[in-house]
């Protein structure tokens, strides 16, 4: 069976499980609106100090949203060892990891763009005008975190203390994304929006080595 | 690989798997001819469902080899000639049975994924269920199930990690039933098991694993019966 194929179906059963459940969204989406709403209840920042500190703040609450999600994605396979159901059935391992990216990217979206009118109103930043921008910068930094926290993950889940492995392994790794992922958005939320490139680019390289990293190592990740 | 018929058996060669310093097998060598039943008998701890999961390609051995017919586990195409049943069920509980099963079906490339499910269903007893979640299943039901999961492809081999646990009676029958049927179409099984004559009937071979080792193979002239240990295996 092709990649395609196989992600695919993957990808289905990924969709439909947190569909049926809803954990991974709700949970998420709770923790970054608490994130965002008490630091706009500490600071009541004016219009100037939200666009300086908003994008950085918007971006480490993604952050810290996103490792709690994906603590849980190759958690939820050892329940019933359904990982190992898995390998015997998939022929490219990375089909796996594909899937669950794929899955965990779009559930981060779908947070990002529920909290982003939440956020415009709480920080008193219009984002309106630039809206297909942002979405292609959350995109690209959402796709660059999925991507290093998926195949840290896989390794977490097989260690003790995984819960505290994960963010000590993920954040300083997510360093390059966060730092590219802030100034993007603040020139985008900027009196002068305007799309930086060079930002962009720096994301999508990083997604580029990232991905042909799990490419290349991810059936290791999934051994026992 | 190249799948025969009936040509396809199991083959260890010296293998051995270390967890650490704990020794689970040692240079274990076992030949399993095409279509045979072969029950691993031996205490908890005794390597036998190390060896099954080596045998799935699940966990790579410290040395030695293991052979589905002619090809090296974990060679790409093994997974549709092998099924295997582990302790664990394998199993969505998000999913109702027959999603879980026309997953899986499609991931392994059967032709017919739903009517093969539906199918699959009906002969483990739970075709009124298949619409219902997994999680609302006893052990005995998604055992069944499970082992539904591992006959999806046709395996030519099956590996069945204590195939009774939870099953009553008649899930016992069932499994006893079936195991008859995949021997009589050539099938190589090798299952582990703790007490169910039931399904220890079924063998025509038994091999005792204690430490890692083999201790006692009916095929090397010893009784079934007492390598079983007369049910007690």
């Amino acid at each position: 069976m092709g990649l395609a194929r196989a992600t695919g179906i993957l990808l289905g059963k990924e969709l439909r499980t947190e569909l049926r459940s809803r954990e991974l969204v709700t949970t998420t989406a709770v923790f970054v609106l608490l994130v965002i709403a008490l630091f706009s209840f500490t600071f009541d920042p004016s219009s100037a100090e939200s666009r300086r500190f908003g994008p950085g703040l918007l971006w480490l609450a993604f952050l810290f949203a996103a490792s709690l999600m994906l603590q849980t994605c190759f958690l939820r396979e050892q329940a019933n060892d359904t990982l190992s159901g898995l390998r015997l059935c998939v022929g490219d391992p990375f089909a796996i990891f594909l899937a669950k990216l794929a899955a965990n990217a779009l559930f981060l979206l779908l947070t990002e763009l529920l909290l982003l009118p939440v956020f415009s109103v709480l920080y008193n930043l219009p984002i309106l005008r630039v809206w297909p921008s942002l979405v292609l910068v959350l995109l690209v930094g959402d796709v660059g975190i999925c991507l290093t926290g998926t195949g840290m993950a896989a390794i977490s889940a097989q260690a003790r203390m995984r819960e505290l492995l994960l963010p000590l392994l993920l954040l300083p790794l997510l360093t390059p994304v966060l730092i590219a992922s802030t100034e993007a958005t603040a020139a985008l939320l900027s009196e002068n929006p305007v799309l930086r490139w060079d930002w962009l680019g720096i994301l999508l390289a990083f997604d580029g080595v990232f991905l042909t990293v799990l490419w290349l190592f991810g059936e290791y990740l999934l051994e026992e | 690989m190249t799948l025969g018929d009936s040509a396809v058996g199991l083959r260890c060669s010296q293998l051995e798997k270390r967890f650490g310093n704990l020794v689970a097998l040692r240079r274990v060598d076992l030949e399993i001819a095409p279509g045979e039943t072969v029950v691993l008998a031996g205490h908890n701890g005794a390597g036998k469902s190390t060896l099954l999961r080596l045998a799935a390609g699940l966990t790579r051995p410290t040395s030695g080899r293991v052979f589905i017919g002619t090809a090296e586990v974990r060679e790409p195409g093994s997974a549709r000639a092998v099924g295997f049943l582990a302790h664990q069920t394998m199993l969505y509980d998000e999913l109702t049975a027959k999603e879980n099963l026309v997953l899986f079906a499609k991931l392994l490339g059967v032709p017919e994924p739903v009517r093969r499910a539906e199918n699959l269903l009906a002969e483990a007893g739970l075709g009124e269920r298949g619409d219902s979640l997994v999680r609302t299943f006893s052990r005995g039901m998604r055992q069944r199930l499970a082992l539904a999961r591992a006959l999806l492809s046709r395996p030519r081999v099956l590996l069945l990690d204590e195939p009774g646990t939870g099953l009553d009676a008649g899930g016992l029958a069932w499994v006893a039933g079936t195991l008859h049927e995949l021997h009589r179409d050539g099938v190589t099984t090798v299952m582990s098991l703790h007490s169910q004559p039931e399904l220890a009937a079924v063998a025509t071979r038994a091999v005792r694993l204690q430490a890692g080792k083999v201790a006692a193979d009916s095929a090397a002239g010893q009784a079934l019966d007492a390598v079983l240990g007369m049910g007690a295996c």
